[in-house]
């Protein structure tokens, strides 16, 4: 099932949560949802998963509108809200079968399915406790355990990783991957090597807006304008080094960072790589390189441009 | 339906599980029996096979409790954000709200079925109107399903707990006695109109013995308000 979401909007009082949001997530498809606090992440997961009123325009699910077919569409999704809300005064066991029993699960796959969950979420040892005493690791995998309880075409997490411990996580990441080979998977999330680890799209939104759709590949390839490397240059006075470096003529600036380990930092000019200028500079000089490291844009920095003005 | 009852089953594991159905047993069946008992205008000092004074004193207990049992049916939810968790199940706003109240409701009613050697044993040492004393527990059964409703309606409203008890209260004692007070108060018009508004009216005729369908609409009316007033402020969500 496709995700199919044109021109969403939604106010809060005259404040715009959400605005003219538009994007498509198709099965096998993981969707990263990035964006500072209040950029309207939630709000948009909440109207796709048709807990609030969409304010203005329209999702559909498998060519279906969120608006006209809610109550047969829920069944497809599994959704984790934010905080990921949970009866805690009900043990692990009774809560799934809460679950898979609303979901309309058949009553034979019930058991099964509930075996299942428990051991792709680890939870075999706490199964019988009641979720109120569980760790909030737990409680977190609780929360998987329940969306996926059905096996739904969709799933929509918020915020999935929060509270698991490392080894948890890398666990999830791997569970959340293998279930994006066939489903729909929008997931939110503040931790930026998460979405490179898990997602095959990266979508940022900012105040409502949309500011960047792509892998995280092209991402990077729209951020880095100009090639900057990092040099280690021994075995030649800094200023020789200095005046030669800049009269490669693919260089666009290089900057002296610390005088005594001869270490600059070179820019090249727009579109142009000068690596190998500066290698056959050095042999023709005679200098020891030893050190040229490219920098890469992270993905903070390309998250930190996008939503900081 | 199966939705329904799947919500009901778990409600009615919540009240057991954290003891207030118990409590709430004990002390309903407690109370009720004191006073049909041993204290006040008891049996014994009436000196009538007549389970009048039992029907009075249910009366009044279940409007104390039935706010106590319903105001975390919503509140609760709304305030750790299970209602998102529920309402994005494959379930609709309306069997949410069926599934609330017909977990109260019948706790209530298992809570009268306990009452049930009361009349048994009144007919056993004197001359019990059956047909009286059926009318009395049907009356009882549509005053808490009403007062359900006004709970549930209570607690759908907000997120404490303590207001949807006070709110079901406040609303529960214009309709228990200040409409009756108010009624013998006027003439004419308005004086029909608050005895036609008052619970206590309605279910002192039933209870009496006689049923009237004036009363069985008057209570539908209560219990189909109440629920479509929840119902309605929990769709509300979607217009903010």
């Amino acid at each position: 099932m496709d995700i199919q979401i044109e021109n969403l909007s939604k106010r809060y009082g005259p404040q715009k949560a959400v605005d003219q949001l538009s994007f498509q997530v198709k099965t096998g498809e993981i969707l990263g949802f990035l964006g500072p606090n209040g950029a309207g992440k939630s709000t948009t997961m909440k109207m796709i998963t048709g807990y609030i009123g969409i304010g203005g325009g329209e999702v559909r699910i498998g060519d279906k509108s969120v608006q006209e077919h809610g109550d047969e569409l829920r069944k497809h999704i599994g959704y984790l809200p934010e905080n990921n809300p949970l009866y805690l005064d009900m043990p692990v066991i009774d809560y799934l079968r809460f679950c898979a029993d609303l979901q309309g699960v058949q009553k034979e796959k019930i058991e099964e399915r509930i075996r299942l969950m428990v051991r792709m979420c680890g939870l075999n040892t706490e199964k019988h406790k009641k979720i109120g005493e569980l760790s909030k690791g737990f409680r977190q995998r609780v929360g998987l355990a329940q969306a996926m309880i059905h096996d739904p075409e969709i799933l929509i997490l918020d915020e999935p990783t929060t509270g698991l411990d490392p080894n948890q996580i890398v666990e999830i990441r791997k569970l959340i991957r293998e279930l994006g080979k066939e489903k729909t998977v929008i997931l939110s999330t503040h931790i930026l090597p998460e979405v490179e680890a898990t997602c095959d799209r990266i979508l940022i939104i900012n105040k409502g807006k949309i500011v960047a759709n792509g892998t995280a590949e092209s991402l990077r390839k729209q951020a880095t304008g100009q090639e900057i490397l990092k040099l280690r240059i021994e075995d030649g006075t800094t200023d020789q080094i200095l005046h030669e470096l800049r009269r490669i003529s693919s260089v666009d600036m290089v900057e002296l960072m610390d005088r005594n380990l001869n270490r600059f930092e070179l820019q090249s000019r727009t579109g142009a790589s000068s690596k190998r200028e500066v290698f056959k500079l050095c042999v023709q000089k005679g200098w020891i390189l030893t050190e040229l490291i490219p920098i890469e844009t992270r993905l903070e920095d390309i998250f930190r441009n996008l939503t900081t003005n | 339906m199966h939705t329904i009852w799947v919500i009901t089953k778990r409600e009615l594991q919540s009240f057991f599980d954290s003891l207030i159905a118990y409590i709430m047993l004990i002390l309903f069946l407690g109370f009720s029996g004191f006073f049909t008992w041993l204290y006040g205008s008891d049996i014994f000092l009436v000196g009538q096979a007549s389970l009048e004074g039992f029907f009075g004193i249910a009366f009044w207990t279940l409007f104390f409790f039935i706010p106590a049992l319903t105001m975390r049916l919503l509140a609760e939810e709304k305030k750790t954000g299970t209602i998102e968790m529920l309402l994005t199940k494959a379930v609709t706003d309306r069997q949410v709200v069926m599934g609330k109240f017909l977990s109260t409701f019948l706790l209530i009613a298992v809570a009268l079925v306990f009452t049930l050697p009361y009349p048994i044993t009144v007919a056993n040492i004197g001359n019990l109107d059956i047909g009286q004393v059926v009318c009395g527990y049907i009356g009882l059964l549509l005053l808490s399903g009403a007062y359900v409703s006004i709970g549930l309606y209570a607690s759908s409203i907000t997120n404490n707990q303590i207001v949807a008890f006070l709110t079901a209260l406040f609303i529960g004692l214009f309709l228990q006695l200040i409409f009756d007070v108010l009624a013998g108060n006027f003439t004419g018009l308005i004086g029909q109109i608050l005895n036609t508004i008052s619970l206590s009216n309605h279910f002192e005729s039933i209870s009496r013995g006689v049923m009237d369908t004036r009363d069985l609409i008057y209570f539908f009316s209560i219990i189909f308000a109440g629920l479509f007033l929840s119902e309605l402020s929990l769709t509300k969500r979607n217009l903010e």
